[in-house]
């Protein structure tokens, strides 16, 4: 399999479902000319024209609602936001309109959308510039969320989006788009993950992190250093939160009997919160320990490089709680 | 750069002799010797601290997005230098030198950039967040067109505590696209707020030309609203500064909200991570640009025309600032990082007696 970077897979992700259907179009700040503030629409204005990749004005409200009112019409916008920050000034729109819209007109409309950019800190861009929103956009029934960590996922999780008839937020993450993978050869068929399917990235018996997004290689990093400690860590990547499959997160806890929350945004009603949730009522008979939760600390992202470093989930905090869940602290 | 400001004649110069001379002589005649020289040397010190900053964050010492206002000196300068000290200033994330003209000392600006304990907002902010309360220095906000609503709360607030300051807001040409900057932009005029909206008008948000998201140009863009509307040359101290000295004293006197467009130029990339140009505009325009419309020497060739000003004089004063920037940036390098236990600390400005603010467990 060729080996691509996540920023390359979202654009040909992009580029097939654009290609293969008409109704598909992608608006968002700076990807058309620009080509993209990160370069994930690199080449695609040349190739579909100004008809189907649109540069818009900062108006995030503004083309976000534009993009609904285009589903429902039946056509597939892919929304960009530059970062999922800026995103907020669309929430309304999201969240009043997208991700209602299907039950309160009773099922005649629908919207097929997605919205999609990156999510999460990167370095020392200080408060306003390193949020992580996936909680924000899962809380709210009507819209799906799916967050991918590696290349392979991040094409095959788009085209699923970009297909599926319900609004889907996209979250990716700007120090993913460097980040090297697998991913099939276009010329051996369409690739497409379906959502809510859930992948463990690495086998394990003693303890499960189950995590999401780009937490996904700090999970990894972690199982790496534990196994040199002769500790088994299993890492279920999530990779869609909503549709969550509840499955896989239950068989792998059945496994292990020990289970830390990995996620990079803030604990209150975190992600975390509901996965701890979900393992007590349902598989409470099998836990060994209380699930333990690493999060970024719950304050604002701060920009001096060494408070910024305190703030972030780290390894070492990944291995504390394993140890933790596995009474060796 | 004073090297290369010992070369000969602008073409601004030129077209001043041809045409303008007594017109620039006469707009001149308006300050003494001292503040136009005081003048220069300001715009030169901006220069000189963005060129500063430009190095440390080259060699790792600034981090995040670092914004420069390289060329947009005469902005800053002209329409903040003229405030009183009590009279609010609120701006976006390249706002380096506007915390200058408010009177916020260059040492800890730049250690504000280098994220320490001794910057203006602690380390907590850093480039985009450079806050001063006390000189009234309001942001530093990096949401685009965000600061545009404060801004009316700042004038909502002159105008409620019967104060005569008035609040001066800075945003970029691609902000008057967002939605608060036209709610805002209604709300200070039916409470006539005592607000100057200044559009830093330098042709581009990032990647993107103004005429290519806007279908009129941005000094329209406030019509439709009552506030009455100005453009004026953002490259050009005299004016700016003329400008608002008798644009505030308005405002204070009851003229209600102010709609600027302040045309200038960006001469460096949108932010440190980003080309000078590229698909946007070219190599050419930016070189013109800077040949024709540098607001540090269309000032210095005023001066040399005058004989208000020697080259020996020019070097001696750039000396000068540079001596003050270096300053700076030891002051930066020297200031600590910010204890561990500050991460904590300012996320509320009062812990509750009972019940638990941070619920990250770390304190366990
Ligand atoms: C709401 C929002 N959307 C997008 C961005 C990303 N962004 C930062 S600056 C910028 C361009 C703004 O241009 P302009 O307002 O003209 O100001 P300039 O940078 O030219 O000073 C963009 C798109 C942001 N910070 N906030
Ligand atoms: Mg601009």
């Amino acid at each position: 399999m060729p080996e691509i970077t996540y920023r390359e897979a979202l654009n040909q992700a992009l580029a097939e479902e654009l290609e293969r259907d008409d109704s598909v179009f992608l608006m968002g700040e700076e990807v058309a000319e620009y080509d993209g503030a990160y370069k994930v629409s690199k080449g695609l204005l040349e190739r579909f024209g100004d008809r189907r990749v649109v540069d818009t004005p900062i108006s995030e409200l503004g083309f976000a609602g534009l993009g609904v009112g285009a589903a429902m019409t039946g056509l597939r916008p892919v929304i960009e936001f530059m970062t999922f920050n800026f995103s907020i000034l669309a929430l309304d729109q999201v969240i009043n309109s997208a991700a209602k819209m299907y039950y309160m007109t009773g099922g005649q409309i629908s919207c097929p959308m997605v919205f999609r950019g990156p999510s999460g800190a990167a370095l020392q861009l200080s408060a306003q510039h390193s949020q992580a929103a996936e909680t924000w956009y899962v809380h709210s029934p009507g819209i799906k969320l799916v967050t991918p960590g590696t290349p392979a996922d991040a094409k095959g999780l788009l085209k699923a989006s970009i297909r599926d008839n319900d609004p889907v937020a996209f979250m990716e993450g700007e120090l993913l788009y460097n980040v090297k993978g697998e991913v099939p050869d276009p010329e051996d068929g369409d690739f497409v993950i379906p959502l809510g399917k859930a992948e463990v990235k690495r086998e394990g018996s003693d303890v499960s992190i189950i995590t999401h997004g780009k937490m996904v290689h700090l999970a990894l990093q972690a199982a790496g250093k534990l196994e040199k400690d002769g500790v088994s860590a299993e890492v279920v990547d999530l990779r869609t939160l909503r549709p969550l499959d509840v499955e896989a997160i239950l068989k792998s806890v059945h496994k292990t009997n020990r289970a830390v929350y990995l996620e990079e945004g803030w604990p209150y009603v975190g992600i975390g919160s509901q996965i701890v949730a979900l393992i007590q009522d349902e598989a409470f008979d099998y836990l060994d320990a209380p699930v333990v939760r690493v999060t970024q600390a719950d304050v604002p992202m701060p920009y001096a490089k060494n408070l910024e470093k305190l703030a972030k989930p780290d390894v070492n905090r990944v291995v504390a709680a394993c140890d933790r869940v596995l009474y060796r602290d | 750069m004073a090297e290369a400001m010992a070369e000969t004649k602008t073409k601004a110069q030129e077209g001043a002799q041809r045409n303008g001379t007594d017109v620039t002589a006469e707009r001149m005649e308006r300050f003494s010797k001292d503040e136009l020289r005081g003048f220069l040397r300001d715009m030169l010190l901006f220069r000189r601290f963005e060129e500063k900053a430009e190095e440390a964050y080259a060699i790792g010492k600034i981090g995040g997005f670092c914004h420069l206002h390289i060329g947009q000196e005469a902005v800053a300068l002209g329409l903040i230098g003229p405030l009183r000290e009590d009279d609010y200033v609120i701006s976006a994330y390249r706002e380096h030198t506007q915390a200058l003209a408010k009177g916020l000392e260059a040492g800890p600006v730049m250690a504000e950039l280098y994220g320490r304990d001794g910057g203006v907002s602690r380390g907590k902010g850093g480039s985009m967040h450079l806050f001063d309360a006390e000189r009234r220095f309001m942001g530093g906000h990096g949401i685009v067109g965000g600061q545009t609503a404060l801004a009316a709360g700042l004038g909502w607030s002159i105008r409620y505590r019967e104060g005569d300051q008035v609040c001066v807001c800075f945003l970029g040409d691609a902000a008057v696209n967002q939605g608060a900057f036209h709610e805002s932009m209604n709300m200070a005029a039916i409470w006539k707020l005592p607000v100057i909206f200044v559009v830093e008008n330098n042709a581009y948000g990032m990647g993107t030309a103004f005429e290519r998201v806007s279908a009129v140009p941005v000094v329209e863009r406030g019509e439709g609203y009552g506030i009455p509307t100005h453009a004026i040359n953002g490259q050009d101290i005299l004016e700016t500064w003329s400008f608002m000295e008798e644009l505030a004293e308005e405002v204070r006197s009851g003229a209600g909200p102010q709609y600027v467009d302040a045309r200038t130029y960006r001469f460096k990339g949108h932010s440190m991570s980003d080309p000078v140009s590229g698909t946007y505009r070219s190599k050419e325009e930016v070189s013109e640009k800077k040949e024709r419309e540098d607001p540090i020497t269309v000032l210095r060739d005023h001066l040399f025309e005058a004989d208000l000003l020697s080259q020996e004089e020019l070097e001696e004063m750039d000396a000068e600032v540079r001596a003050v920037v270096d300053e700076a940036a030891e002051f930066a390098d020297d200031s600590p990082f910010p204890a561990d236990e500050e991460l904590y600390t300012h996320v509320y400005s009062e812990l509750n007696e009972h019940g638990r603010l941070f619920l990250d467990g770390r304190d366990r």
